[in-house]
């Protein structure tokens, strides 16, 4: 056993012990809150949740009513902001980590970044610019296409971090069997890369399915069951916000439930793409 | 190989690896031809006037403390000095009489005739089959599947690794042992059937037993393919290499038969390194 009588190392000792515990404390304070914002939401959208308010569409107060149609518009929306967004983030990713050592790469690298940082409202104006005035129609496709500028940015920066981490020896071994550059890219260093880019993909879906401001110039909001592109649509997070601005009880709680059902479907697609993209090798 | 002939042979031949073929066997034709060879990274000269011949089928050695350029010597001989961004080579290198550092060089061709293996065991993140059939199937080398399979299987074996891999060539490369990966490498590169295959320190990161089994990979494989081996080890050097090239901050300071250089070198410099006075 190794004894220290001196009080240089007994300080040490001290220090890190009281270091510990405060970082120790301040993830217990952060998880702390993330588990109450979760218990609270359960608490309170759990009393109204039903088979009919999953699948019924909005009705007037006192009729009840559900968000079946929500649901289906938040699902289009996030298929198409993918559908447009995640090919284009990835291949920026592609270009900036693997070919982008100029000028109009740092340019990118640096329009990129400012756009992840502006605030998502911006956005939503914009498209409302340049595709529901010329369109005279507030549509599906203007809130995925908004959905999808606010993805773009965080699926390049992402997707050109993870390809970096992708060790040089891997590239070089390739390379060194006579592969070509861009095999190299497409056999070796994107499958290597695969899950994390899959999880900088899933983190931009988690976090425009819960994007409000943006679709209120687009997609608007509709009472009805809708999957047509060119007509409005509606969305949870539009339907959360038209509940919780009311000042019914009733369409409180239904906001509630609304909620807890947003929370639960960014839960599965994260569970998702964690098991489909989960490290096979 | 083995046509007797009356020529003479040259009496400094008849000391290295001319020695251990039957006497009077003309020298194996020279396979690499490196002339005047200059290197820079950026402005840095890292390679200065090194002049060189590699016959075909014997293992050259090339020795000396780290940063000699010893690893960017054997990096210029498949250009694998490329990727790194401005670097700049003057100078010659023949492989088989053609420069290869001739503006309109097919680098991807070079590259299929001059395998590499590399100091740290890099296989892909892939089944342990999917790793060696990587170069055949890019290069689309094989017609049929059957065919894929058996130039797999030739591989591994050839890199004294099939019998323990075999039941298992669809799990992943990385859960190899560190030896066997080295050997999934060296596998991997004997796929594609290239005529040099340069070994950047192979053993470097192994335990003795692994270092044994290359090393006697080596001198089996010497029998098909021209080795240029990089070492830190001289024992090493002196166990596999017929021939063996001394570096010193970037100059080639000698080059004899492995016996000579161990036994009785003829530079200063070398017999200091050797004998451990310093690097």
């Amino acid at each position: 056993m190794i004894t220290t009588g001196r009080s240089a190392d007994a300080a040490r000792r001290s220090l890190s012990g009281v270091m510990t515990t405060v970082t120790a404390a301040c993830a217990f304070f952060a998880v702390t809150m993330l588990v109450l914002i979760l218990g609270y939401i359960a608490v309170r959208g759990l009393g109204s949740l039903s088979l009919q308010f999953l699948t019924d569409t909005p009705k007037p107060v006192g009729e009840g009513g559900g968000i079946g149609n929500s649901i289906v518009g938040t699902l289009v929306l996030l298929g198409l902001a993918s559908v447009i967004g995640l090919p284009l983030g990835v291949a920026t990713g592609v270009y900036l980590a693997e070919f982008g050592s100029g000028k109009f790469a740092s340019i990118v690298r640096f329009v990129a970044d400012t756009l992840t940082g502006v605030p998502s409202i911006v956005v939503g104006v914009f498209v409302y610019t340049i595709l529901v005035l010329p369109m005279r129609q507030f549509s599906a496709l203007a809130g995925g296409v908004a959905l999808a500028v606010i993805m773009i940015p965080i699926v390049a920066r992402t997707t050109e971090e993870m390809i970096r981490l992708v060790p040089a020896s891997l590239r070089e071994g390739a390379l060194a069997l006579g592969a070509p550059q861009w095999r190299v890219t497409t056999g070796v260093v994107l499958p290597a890369a695969a899950s994390g880019i899959a999880t900088g993909a899933m983190l931009a879906v988690a976090r425009v399915s819960g994007e409000t401001a943006p679709l209120l110039f687009t997609a608007l909001n509709y009472k009805f069951m809708s999957v047509r592109l060119d007509q409005p649509i509606a969305s949870l997070t539009v339907q959360i916000y038209n509940y919780s601005i009311s000042p019914y009880e009733e369409w409180h709680s239904l906001a509630w439930a609304a909620t807890l059902v947003l929370m639960t479907m960014i839960l599965f697609i994260n569970i998702a793409v964690r098991f489909f993209t989960r490290k096979k090798f | 190989m083995s046509t007797p002939t009356t020529a003479p042979t040259p009496v400094f031949e008849a000391r290295g690896d001319a020695a251990k073929r039957p006497p009077g066997d003309p020298p194996a034709p020279v396979k690499i031809t490196v002339r005047g060879l200059n290197f820079f990274y950026g402005r840095a000269q890292a390679l200065y006037d090194i002049s060189l011949d590699i016959r075909e089928r014997v293992v050259m050695a090339f020795i000396g403390p780290s940063g000699c350029g010893k690893s960017t010597f054997l990096r210029t001989l498949n250009r694998m000095n490329d990727t790194i961004p401005g670097t700049r080579a003057e100078g010659e290198i023949l492989l088989d009489g053609a420069d290869i550092y001739t503006p309109g060089t097919d680098v991807v061709a070079l590259r299929r005739k001059v395998g590499m293996v590399f100091q740290k065991s890099n296989p892909f993140p892939k089944s342990v089959f999917d790793n060696v059939a990587y170069g055949l199937r890019i290069n689309r080398l094989t017609r049929t599947n059957g065919e894929l399979h058996e130039r797999v299987e030739k591989a591994l074996e050839d890199a004294a690794l099939w019998s323990e891999v075999k039941d298992r060539l669809k799990s992943s490369a990385l859960g190899l042992s560190g030896g066997q990966q080295q050997r999934l490498c060296i596998a991997r590169a004997l796929a594609v059937q290239p005529e040099v295959l340069l070994m950047d320190e192979p053993a470097s990161a192994l335990d003795p037993i692994a270092t044994q089994k290359i090393e006697e990979l080596i001198v089996e494989l010497k029998k098909r393919y021209t080795i240029v081996i990089v070492t830190h080890n001289m024992q090493q050097a002196a166990r596999v290499s017929d021939r063996t090239a001394f570096f010193w901050l970037g100059k080639l300071i000698e080059i004899n038969p492995t016996e000579k250089i161990f036994t009785n070198p003829d530079e200063k410099l070398t017999e200091d390194y050797i004998t451990g006075r310093f690097g």
